[in-house]
């Protein structure tokens, strides 16, 4: 279990990065918490010919507030956006979901946009994102363009990020006075790998569902009051799912049901 | 008392066996392993990995067979094991060449280039399939997978069953899994070519029996094989027995190198291939009269050791034989035992073994017959238990029930452990319609195992011929140095487990001292060292054997010291005392020496010594249990010198929406004896609950039908971590044992034999279903209480395409979908059958070329977002059916491992084009399926994707890039066929 040979670069600033990502292309890999890319490089999954190492980067360490969305720089890491003081109020659907990100010592190097450009399919990060319809914000040497969730995560493992093109930043909305939120993961262990993850955000006029580790990207649905078991059940036979080790896709259907029917009534109890 | 290991272990000090410096020339070995569970290997191309920078040696198995025997078994088969596969593989991970380069960066990298032409062989993974006419033999040699079948009577069983006012019947599924030790396997091998012997540093935990087996592999005599532990261990839990297979493997490699070799085993080689628990299936059948006294019990059990029989297996079959009747007065007793051969990897000492395997169906059936009686499953057990007027008890098969009052313990568990609060917490969940239940488990911890009961598998004629096998000989050496310090060695190869507290404990006790002036070595060189064949860390050997010869040690030491002392102090050797360190006379404190003067004397001026004193203060003691016969010519065998009690019992509470299962409270009562020290016995009864909760609830070593590997990270083979232990009532009973010198049992392993059996006892009864195999995941517990799913409303039954289930024959991936080509089915039937658009089709091709008619070769980057492996894929077109449909059969073989394949492609005219409609099934193993379950299903259907989404570019619509990047996300998909979108 040790990495192939690969290229290790620190660049001073993001110009640098960028330099380096055009320069290099598909044989490049951006770190920056190196908690699924570390682990898959020692298994050799993943053998990069360059890691270029973004964690030092001070200009993309910010948590801001801007235009009634929540910026978050591509070296924050998780910890550290679940320790910003405003995050409960301002974005308290992230408060809930970050505490199950791994676990608290992966949180402290793992990083928000990392998870993002990881794309695993029962990751929070990426369920959070596409519940909340935020944005990514990417930049290469060509310039800068930002993707809204629902085109950015492709496929299982698979970004609209092109070869030369970086995470600089993701966007969460904030939440909105009158809407709520819930989360609840089941999985075997705490910390591990989500089975099904499923979100909601509501207010008066209705609520949206969003559900991870089923489907091969996060499935999100928009409902309105009241909503119908049959609808729920459609929900889960359209995510589909797979059998695994862990589970049948049955049984992560039947979790879509009835966690989804939990964390419906939780923000229809907190909205009455 | 403190534990003396910590202050060096929680400032980072211990030296760990990686820790140990390595020789300067040293040099370092990878494994190449199997992909495949069963295969002939064809053939073998070293050539490149040999070429590589800093590679030294590349050793296959025909080069290890050439400097090795076969490793021998206790059952004379022809199934020959040598430490790499020779012309045949058996199980995922099995090592089939070694690399040895200057670091392990350059070794793994060369093994990336050796080749191996495998010819894959049907595997056998189900134990009762390997049992079975029809199976394919996984040793030829030995004529059948079933390598040993012995059946045993004790008492009249037969006329039980017979007279017998109830009986029932169950089978019950024990599955694989591990105690996964923090630090996994290290061996540092170097070779001495003058005196023709090994040096080699293991973390090996014993039994020193395999010693005689490693030394003979290696082809010198056991004093040509010197074999050192490290003086920490990263814990074993039974585990690090089964490193004996590597030691000669880096023997072997460090010969032809010339120089020492290194190797750490790593996480996906442990879990893959290190060891397991034995999967068991046992039928058990009781006989009962109608006051639930059980008159017979009828075990049939079929052990599966894995590809190979590896020493010291089948330990795990027998280590239980002589307590097969558990914590009861059973008087009959018929046992058959098998041992199968499987695809899958061998299987050895795993804390508790052979506990659980025969507890489980025990425990569960006595919870069967009791429902069956209407009695309470508590009750049905106090009626059965041994009773304390028996004890010393002999049991049906050979067991000598040493000391205890099972009932008296069990009342005391009840009212201490509040079963009657339990029970009404149990009814108020009831009655709110929540899904709770109890369990009991009852259990004998059998400890300190007779060197003899492996050969209970023999048949009297055949023991008599080998000459009997028995005891359980320990060593303990004391010794005073001429400063007049003390120190103590042993060959225990204590695991963490705190040996080094103990005996500071015992023996500061004999001398009147303070413990920490007690130094304890238990680092060990067979070379220099005392030892037996007894010797090691399994079998809970430690409290009874190990602490006792220490002690009888300590108790000869002071004999001689207190002739010396008593001259010293003029006085009669009986009125000599110990005490604060210093040696007095009786009623005459003020006349005292500190105790190290008179100990000292000995080395300093050994003429002044008085007569019986004997010169050199050092005693090596030697303890046997004269109770630990071989087996008689009945078949009887006392298989373990001492035998604690063990009573259980929880609640636990189902989730009725994730079937998580909650447990509420756990109550475990142990009599192991006198406790030597209660903070570690406690220490050891958590840390035994933690894996038993494990095993009930989370672990397994899983394996695909195909005997691919499933479980290779700690993300996939789920321990309990500190989150997921429940806090632990612990009670003690104290019942000296009569025949341990300190009247001690072992305590370490019993939760792993009480607690899985316990909570699956109480979840039965929460959920009110049979459970008949663990560990009770939440997706089986699921499965088990769903009933028929509700049907989707929307027309389409399969809204996403190209859905992936495990269907058919139930382990292969399998898919189905359609696409629309824009162009007609003559021109993509052109594509499919022209090597250059084909190429241009398959995803990651670099080179096509054709191999025969309509068959090609390629070499392909295939991968999903960063991961990616280079694979030699083979692809064949048939069934040719112009331009309809055809069959394509395909394979892919790489570093990350190999797949094998087969599609059905059906082209249908279209006003759009082209409908393709497609199905296929697709295996996987290696190195991906161990790591990657959970993504495969979504990789495979990936790559299939951009098969399509590149036909249709080469069929003239947009270029596949655009097609990529233009994907239908699953999200839009979803929203649009579900009518809901905004």
């Amino acid at each position: 279990m040790k990495p192939a040979a690969f290229d290790y670069a620190r660049p001073d600033n993001l110009d640098e990065a960028l330099a380096l990502l055009a320069d290099r292309g598909a044989g490049a890999r951006i770190c920056a918490g190196g908690q699924s890319l570390g682990a898959m490089m020692n298994m050799r999954l993943a053998t990069p010919d360059i890691l270029i190492d973004i964690a030092g980067l001070q200009e993309l360490k910010a948590i801001a507030i801007m235009d009634g969305v929540l910026e978050v720089g591509a070296a924050v890491t998780q910890d550290e956006l679940w320790r910003w003081p405003e995050l409960a109020d301002r974005q308290p659907l992230l408060a809930q979901m970050l505490p199950w990100i791994g676990h608290y010592q992966t949180r402290q190097r793992g990083t928000v946009c990392g998870s993002l450009a990881h794309a695993d399919p029962s990751s929070e990060l990426p369920l959070a994102l596409a519940l909340l319809a935020g944005d990514v914000v990417l930049r290469s040497q060509r310039g800068r363009r930002v993707v809204g969730a629902g085109d950015f995560q492709t496929g299982m493992m698979a970004t609209a990020v092109a070869a030369d093109e970086m995470i600089v930043a993701a966007r969460f909305p904030l939440a909105q006075p009158g809407s709520t939120s819930a989360f609840h993961e089941v999985a075997q262990r705490h910390g591990d790998f989500a089975i099904v993850a499923v979100a909601a955000v509501g207010n008066e006029n209705g609520v949206r569902l969003g559900v991870g580790g089923v489907a091969d990207v996060p499935g999100v649905i928009d409902l309105t009051w009241p909503v119908a078991d049959t609808t729920l059940n459609d929900f889960a036979w359209a995510l589909g799912g797979a059998d695994d080790q862990h589970a049948t896709a049955r049984y992560r259907r039947q979790l879509v049901r009835r966690i989804g029917k939990r964390v419906i009534e939780e923000v229809s109890d907190a909205l009455s | 008392m403190q534990r003396v290991e910590d202050p060096t272990l929680l400032r980072g000090l211990a030296r760990f066996a990686d820790d140990l410096p390595t020789p300067p020339h040293a040099c370092h070995a990878a494994f190449l392993r199997s992909p495949i569970a069963h295969g002939e290997i064809r053939a073998m191309d070293t050539a490149t990995a040999e070429a590589m920078p800093g590679v030294l040696a590349v050793i296959t198995g025909v080069e290890m067979q050439a400097h090795s025997m076969s490793f021998i078994t206790g059952v004379k088969v022809d199934a020959p094991q040598y430490a790499l596969a020779i012309d045949r593989v058996r199980y995922v991970g099995e090592p089939v060449a070694m690399v040895l380069a200057q670091d392990r960066y350059l070794a793994e990298d060369a093994l990336d280039a050796i080749v191996v032409d495998y010819q894959p062989l049907t595997p056998v993974i189900d134990p009762v399939v390997a049992a079975g006419a029809a199976a394919l033999i996984l040793h030829p040699g030995a004529g059948s997978n079933v390598l040993h079948d012995r059946t045993f009577r004790y008492g009249d069983p037969a006329a039980a069953f017979a007279s017998a006012a109830h009986t029932v019947e169950a089978t019950y599924r024990y599955p694989r899994n591990s105690c996964t030790p923090i630090e996994c396997f290290c061996v540092i091998a170097d070779f001495d070519p003058g005196s023709e012997s090994f040096e080699i540093m293991a973390n090996f935990q014993g039994p020193y029996t395999l010693h005689t087996i490693m030394a003979r592999a290696l082809r010198v005599p056991g004093n040509r094989l010197r074999l050192k532990t490290p003086p920490h261990s990263g814990g074993s839990y039974g585990v690090k027995q089964a490193v004996f297979p590597y030691v000669v493997a880096l023997g072997v490699a460090a010969r032809i190198a010339g120089r020492p070799v290194k190797w750490l085993e790593d996480r996906l080689e442990h879990l893959t291939a290190a060891t397991s628990s034995t999967n068991r299936v046992t039928t058990l059948k009781a006989a009962l009269d109608e006051g639930g006294r059980i008159l017979a019990l009828d075990y049939d059990q079929l052990e599966d050791c894995g590809a190979f029989l590896r020493a010291p297996e089948p330990a795990t079959l027998y280590r239980m034989h002589g307590n097969m009747t558990g914590a009861y007065a059973i008087d009959n007793l018929a046992i058959h035992n098998r041992v199968v051969v499987t695809n899958k990897t061998p299987t050895g000492l795993m804390r508790g073994f052979g506990g659980p395997q025969i507890y489980f169906p025990l425990e569960r059936l006595l919870d069967k017959a009791a429902a069956n009686l209407g009695l309470d499953p508590l009750e049905l057990r106090r009626r059965n238990l041994v009773p304390a007027e028996a004890m010393p008890h002999r049991t049906a098969p050979g067991a000598l029930l040493d000391s205890g009052d099972y009932a008296r313990s069990v009342d005391r568990a009840v009212q201490e452990g509040g079963l009657a609060e339990l029970k009404a917490c149990r009814d108020a969940a009831r009655a709110e319609g929540r899904l709770f239940g109890i369990g009991y488990a009852v259990v004998v911890e059998p400890s300190i195992s007779n060197m003899g009961y492996i050969t209970t598998l023999l048949s009297p004629e055949q023991r008599a011929r080998a000459g009997p096998k028995n005891g359980a000989l320990a060593t303990a050496t004391v010794a005073f140095d001429p400063s007049g310090a003390i120190s103590v060695a042993v060959s225990s190869v204590p695991q963490g487990q705190g040996h080094r507290t103990v005996l500071a404990q015992v023996v500061a006790d004999v001398f009147g001292m303070d413990p920490l002036e007690v130094a304890v070595f238990t680092e060990h060189d067979t070379g220099k060292d005392p030892w037996t064949i007894a010797s090691g860390n399994y079998s809970s050997r430690f409290a009874g054997a190990v602490a006792g010869a220490t002690h009888t040690a300590a108790l000869r030491l002071r004999e001689r010291l207190t002739l010396i002392a008593a001259a010293d102090l003029n006085v009669p050797p009986e009125q000599v005392r110990y005490g604060d360190g210093r040696i007095f006379a009786q009623g005459n404190p003020d006349n005292s020496l500190p105790l190290g003067r008179s100990a000292a004397k000995a080395h300093w001026s050994p003429l002044s010594i008085p007569e019986g004193a004997g010169a050199g203060l050092r005693e090596t003691a030697f303890w046997n249990m004269p109770e630990l016969a071989e087996p008689d010519e009945g078949d009887r065998i006392n298989s373990s010198g001492a035998y604690g009690f063990i009573f259980d019992f929880c609640g636990v509470e189902v989730d009725p929406d994730t079937f998580a299962v909650r447990i509420d409270k756990y109550v475990t009562m142990h009599d192991a004896g006198r406790l030597l020290n209660p903070m570690l016995a406690n220490g050891q009864i958590r840390g035994g609950f933690a894996q038993g909760l494990g095993a009930a609830l989370l672990e397994e070593l899983a394996y695909d039908p195909d005997g691919g590997f499933q479980t290779g990270t700690l993300a996939d083979y789920l321990a309990p971590t500190v989150m997921e232990i429940p806090e632990l009532t612990i009670l003690h009973d104290q019942s000296p044992s009569p025949f341990t010198p300190l009247g001690a049992k072992g305590l370490g392993e019993g939760n792993c034999m009480s607690t899985p059996v316990c909570i699956a006892n109480a979840v039965s009864d929460a959920l009110g279903r049979e459970l008949r195999t663990l560990p009770l995941t939440r997706s089986r517990l699921a499965e088990l209480m769903l009933g028929e799913e509700p049907p989707s409303t929307l027309s389409s039954t399969d809204p996403v395409p190209g859905t992936l289930t495990k269907g058919g024959d139930g382990h292969a991936l399998q898919g189905q979908g359609s696409t629309i080509v824009p162009a007609s089915p003559d021109e993509v039937w052109s594509i499919l059958l022209d090597e250059g658009k084909l190429a241009a089709v398959i995803p990651g091709c670099h080179v096509l070329s054709m191999t025969g008619e309509n068959t090609y070769r390629a070499d392909v980057t295939l991968g999903v977002g960063p991961v990616k492996g280079r694979f030699v894929a083979t692809v064949g077109l048939r069934d040719l059916d112009p331009p309809h449909a055809l069959r394509l059969i395909g394979s892919a073989a790489g570093p990350l491992g190999t797949s094998q394949g087969e599609g059905l492609v059906s082209l249908f005219e279209t006003p759009e084009g082209t409908r393709v409609e497609y199905s296929y099934t697709v295996r996987i193993s290696g190195k991906v399926a161990a790591v990657g379950g959970r993504m495969i299903d979504g990789a495979a259907r990936a790559l299939i994707n951009q098969f399509f989404k590149r036909l249709v570019s080469q069929s003239g619509g947009a270029r596949a890039e655009e097609v990529d990047g233009a994907a239908t996300t699953l999200l839009a998909r979803l929203l649009s066929w579900l009518g809901l979108a905004k």
